[in-house]
Order: C-alpha cells, then structure tokens, then sequence
C-alpha cells in the first residue's frame, strides 16, 4: 500500500500538451478513477505514472519518494492493460510467474503464490493453456492474476474492462472491486465510461484536454459539478445548461418535473416547456422539450417515472419546475461554478 | 438439388483438392526424385536414349558418391560451406536483429525513411559492388581466404534480413514489451525475454534465407578464393565436376543432394512456425 501523487506533471507531444499540469494526490488504498473522453490525457498520466513515458516536466511520488527518474521495473506497480498484453508464447501458469521469476524468484514459493493467485479468479483450470486459447473474460482473469501475484504497491488498470461484452463487464466491474477492497492496494483505473467510474471509484477525477476539471467522490461529481464540462460529461442525459445573461443555470433532468409533482411550499424556479417528445424507457420516461419564451429557447431534457400519474404529451406546453435548492450556477465566461 | 447430385459434387470437389495437391507434390518432389536417381544410376545408364529415364534400367552404384568423396575435395568444401555458412549467420543476426527492432520502433518518418533506405541497398546489383569489395578484400590482404566471403556476404543478407525482422518487429504489440517492463525487466531484457520469442519464426526466417544465400553465392566465391582447398561447395563442385565439355552429372547431382535436403529438412520442420509468422504479421 502507498500513497502516489503527481506535482505539476506535463507531457508535450510535438508542442501539444497531452498532459498539461496535472496535480493528483491519490490517497493510501484508494480506488481512483481518472475519467474523461479519448485524447483527454488520462492514459498518457497513468503511463506518466508507470514510468512507461517520461514527463515533459514534474514529478511522480511514491509514499512522498520522488520517483520521476526511475525505470517502471524499480516503482514496484503491476499495470493491466487495455489489450491484456498477456505473453502469447507462455502458458497462462508461466504469464503469472513471468513477474516473479523477473525478481528472481523460483521454484516452490513461486509455484505457490501463481497457485493463490490463479485461485483468487478461479482460473486455476487455465493454468496449462496458451492465451490465444482463452476468450476475453479468462484473458483478463489471467492479467489480474498476474498483476496481483508480485504484491504491488499500486494497480493500474488501463481500461481494463472495454474489451468485454455488456453483460461480462457489469459481473467484472464487480469482481474488480471486490478484489480491491480485500487487498487495499492503491489502484489508478482509467476509463472513459461514466458508469465504470461511478460505480468503482471512491473519487474519480475527470480530465480533459490534460487538465483536472474536478476531483471528488462520485456523489460529488454529479450532484455539484465543478464546472459546465463535468456536468454534461456526467450523466445520462447530461444535465440540463440555460443561458441567462451571464449565469449559465443547470439542474439534472430527474430534478425537472412537472410543477404539480412538486410539494407547494417548496421554494422553486419555474420553467414553462414546450413538450417536443416523449420517450418511453420501460422504468423512465424522457422528456425533450424546448423552454418557452421569456427564456432563451433552450433544449432540455426531463427524466420522469414512466407510470401513468404525471402526464406530458407531444406537443402540449406544459408548467415544469426545479427545487431552488437543486440549481446550480455557472460563470456564463469560465464555465466554472459560483454559489 | 438431389442428395445424390450433392454426394457427386462433394466428391468432385475432393477428387479435385487431392489433384491439385498431388500435382504440387510432385512438381516439389521431382527434382529431389532426379538428383536422388542420377546419384546412383551408371553413366552408360544415364545417357544411352533409349533407356526410361525415371528409372533404374541398370543396378545402382555407388560409384559417383565415391569420385564425389575420393577423387574431389568435396567433404572439405562442405566444410568451408558451413564454416562461412555458420559466421554469416552469426554476424547477420547479430547485426539485423538490433536494427529490425530499432526500425521497427523508431516512430516517426524518420525510421521509415531509414527503412526504405536500408531496403534499397539491397536493389544495388553485386556486380557493380565487385572493384570496391576486391580492393578492400586485397587490402585487408584476405585473397584467397574464406574470411573474405564472411566479409563480404553480410553486405546483403544484413539489409535484407533487417527489412524482413523489421516486419516481424512490427507485428508485434508494444504492450506486451511494456508489461514486461511493468513486470520487472529493463527494456532490453524485455526484448530478449518478450520480443525474441515471440519472433522466432522471423529469426529462423533470417536464419535459413543468409545460409542459402552462403550455399548458392558462385561469383564472389571464385573471385576472391583460387585454391582448391578454400572453395566452397558452389565453385567446387563446377569447377571440377565440369571438365571442358565432360559432365559428371552423377557426382554432380550427388552433391547437390547432400547440400539440399538438410536445407529442405529444416524447412519442413519448421514450416507451420513460418506459416503462422507470415499470417500473424499479415492481419495484425
């Protein structure tokens, strides 16, 4: 276990900045999840953080230690990678031990921890096959395996779960934070899926063009965005932006509700829809709409129960609301939030 | 469609994949099969016309293999061959292996200029190479010497052999050197404990097309070495299994043999290694 963080960490890429100040302190056996869409920078600081890519400038701690200069063999962190990067001409026992026998290690003790780390994902069935002869969901059992068999001090994890089909992945997300939580080793998870963050994160810091735009727990992420990026880039549909003047005013579209679903001595900020189409969700119903004037006549969104109280139908234009205490403001010029 | 009609046809088709196989059987065989029956076959048997020449129309005889063995130097040009054979291998892997995997991983235009380089020295034709290599051969005063031709040869199974690694090179995924790394070994033992063993087919690839190349080079070969005891196999055996218009094709063809079917033995050893090398470096 080991805490990590990283000080004004750059990269530059032919003059663009991939990774563009980054200050990240990831706690001691936290599940951290750096989040944010393709190019955002987010797998050039994990590798950053591997010692797979050199910083342009900064540096990379462990347990406070400046490890910056030092080759990824010497950080003592295990990475599993996108592709599985399993060896393909060694059995899957021999991927396991490949680790170990680097540091020198053989024989029975060796043999012993690939056994309890075959065991802790039930692949010991596997051990005597090539990689080519698993499917994804064993291949990414194997690299686990062999991430966890050295005991390191930090896991990371490249996308490790997009290679998986839908119904796989859900049962892996679990698994992957069930075996976190058991051995608390400090884990970096990259990903550009939402849901894989909020579900293993215990903070999650969303990224774009190689900034942090927030850092926080998942809770606080989609209820008090730091900014207009984050709150659309979280959530599903993002939350709703309303330009006035120069306050942009957002609120998430299961908080946006007809005004009769709401209790009468709640404080709230009225908006008057016109109702373009109605989306049935089987639990949800979605609600596009434009706000009529006096507002700008923005594109909203509601997410509403799909049963029959509260109807909204094509076309009407419809009284809808928000609770005072659900809005939130952004700087129109910065995007940032303002209270 | 009737079953029956359907049976014919699955048969046809068999019937037909067999043919063709069996015609590239025998168009791959057939030289073997000629030098295998001129090695032991009496010259009388060999050039009277009206025997059949696919067979045996006299009892065999040794007698060819014996003037191959006796009356020429052969076993020592065998012995040459695979000495030359042997430090060309050696100094082409050496040299190619490195420079595959550099090119193959230098990104940029850089390395693939480089690359493309490298590939066209190969295209220069060897004749126009002979004045330079025969005075840097004399003053390093190796006339006559094998030493010359390990000196010369690599000059175009190197680039040849980094062009052909570096695809091999390529084929293969950055990640899985970076596990190792992440793993425990530095970039160079990653190479030799991920990379090379994942290459193999690549290197034996190298390997097999720098030692033919040593089997079947004539022209430098009798430049720089006059005496017979320093000859190779490809400038013994036509210089003295040829005397004026007298051909020794028994011996000649025994020659050929024992130099051939080690080589075609190796190859079918390892031809599913080879075959499974090109398509992984084809689709990936």
């Amino acid at each position: 276990m080991a805490t990590v963080e990283t000080r004004a960490l750059r990269k530059r890429f032919d003059g663009v900045a991939a990774v563009d100040g980054i200050d990240l302190p990831v706690r001691e056996g936290e599940f951290l999840v750096l989040l944010g869409p393709s190019g955002c920078g987010k797998t050039t600081l994990l590798r950053m953080i591997a010692g797979l890519e050199t910083p342009s400038s900064g540096d990379v701690l462990i347990d406070g230690r400046v490890v910056t200069p030092l080759p990824p063999r010497e950080r003592n962190m295990a990475m599993v990678f996108q592709s599985y990067a399993l060896y393909p001409h060694l059995t899957v026992a021999d991927n396991i031990a490949f680790p170990l026998k680097a540091h020198g290690m053989r024989g029975a003790e060796a043999a012993e921890r690939v056994q309890r780390a075959a065991a802790m994902f039930s692949i010991e069935r596997l051990l005597k096959r090539k990689p080519r002869q698993l499917s994804g969901g064993e291949r990414q059992r194997v690299a686990l395996a062999r991430a966890v068999v050295r005991e390191p001090v930090v896991f990371l994890l490249d996308e490790p779960l997009s290679n998986l089909d839908a119904q796989l992945r859900s049962a892996a997300r679990d698994e992957l934070q069930q075996f976190q939580r058991r051995l608390g080793t400090t884990t970096i998870y990259v990903t550009h899926d939402q849901i894989e963050a909020m579900g293993l994160g215990d903070r999650i810091a969303v990224l774009d063009h190689g900034r942090i735009h927030h850092l926080g727990t998942p809770r606080e992420i989609y209820a008090d965005p730091a900014d207009t990026f984050v709150a659309t880039f979280i959530g599903s549909p993002p939350m709703n932006l309303v330009e006035t003047d120069d306050i942009i005013t957002g609120f998430r579209p299961e908080q946006f509700m007809p005004i009769e679903a709401l209790p009468a001595d709640e404080p709230v900020r009225r908006f008057t829809l016109d109702v373009g189409r109605v989306e049935y969700l089987g639990a949800d119903r979605l609600v596009y709409g434009t706000l009529a004037p006096p507002l700008p006549p923005s594109r909203v969104i509601a997410r509403l129960p799909a049963g029959p109280e509260l109807p909204v139908s094509t076309g009407e234009r419809h009284e809808f609301a928000v609770r005072e205490r659900d809005l939130r403001h952004f700087d129109r010029a910065s995007g940032r939030r303002v209270n | 469609m009737s079953t029956s009609a359907i049976t014919i046809k699955r048969w046809a088709a068999r019937g037909g994949h067999f043919g063709l196989l069996a015609a590239f059987v025998a168009f791959s065989a057939f030289p073997f099969y000629w030098m295998l029956i001129t090695t032991f076959k009496e010259t009388n048997d060999l050039l009277a016309t009206a025997n059949n020449p696919f067979l045996f129309n006299h009892p065999p005889t040794l007698e060819h293999l014996r003037v191959l063995v006796v009356d020429t130097q052969f076993v020592r040009w065998l012995g040459n061959t695979t000495l030359v054979g042997v430090s060309v291998v050696a100094i082409t892997l050496l040299l190619a292996v490195p420079a595959g995997y550099a090119l193959a991983r230098l990104a940029g235009r850089w390395g693939q200029q480089m690359a493309i380089g490298i590939f066209l020295t190969y295209l220069i034709p060897p004749t126009i190479l002979f004045i330079p290599f025969s005075r840097i051969i004399a003053s390093l005063g190796l006339q006559d010497s094998l030493w010359s031709l390990v000196l010369v040869y690599p000059s175009f199974t190197v680039p040849f052999c980094t062009w052909l690694l570096m695809g091999f090179f390529k084929a293969i995924p950055r990640d899985i050197e970076e596990a190792a790394m992440m793993d425990g070994y530095s970039r160079f033992g990653a190479f030799l404990k991920v990379v090379v063993p994942n290459c193999s087919a690549g290197i034996l690839t190298a390997v097999i097309f720098a030692f033919t190349l040593v089997l079947q080079e004539f022209v430098y070969a009798l430049t720089f070495i006059t005496s017979s005891s320093q000859y190779t196999v490809s400038v013994g055996v036509p210089t003295f299994l040829v005397r004026g218009d007298v051909y020794f094709w028994g011996s000649m063809m025994g020659a050929c043999l024992i130099v051939s079917v080690p080589i075609a033995i190796v190859f079918n050893l390892f031809v599913d290694r080879f075959v499974a090398g090109f398509t992984v470096g084809a689709i990936k």
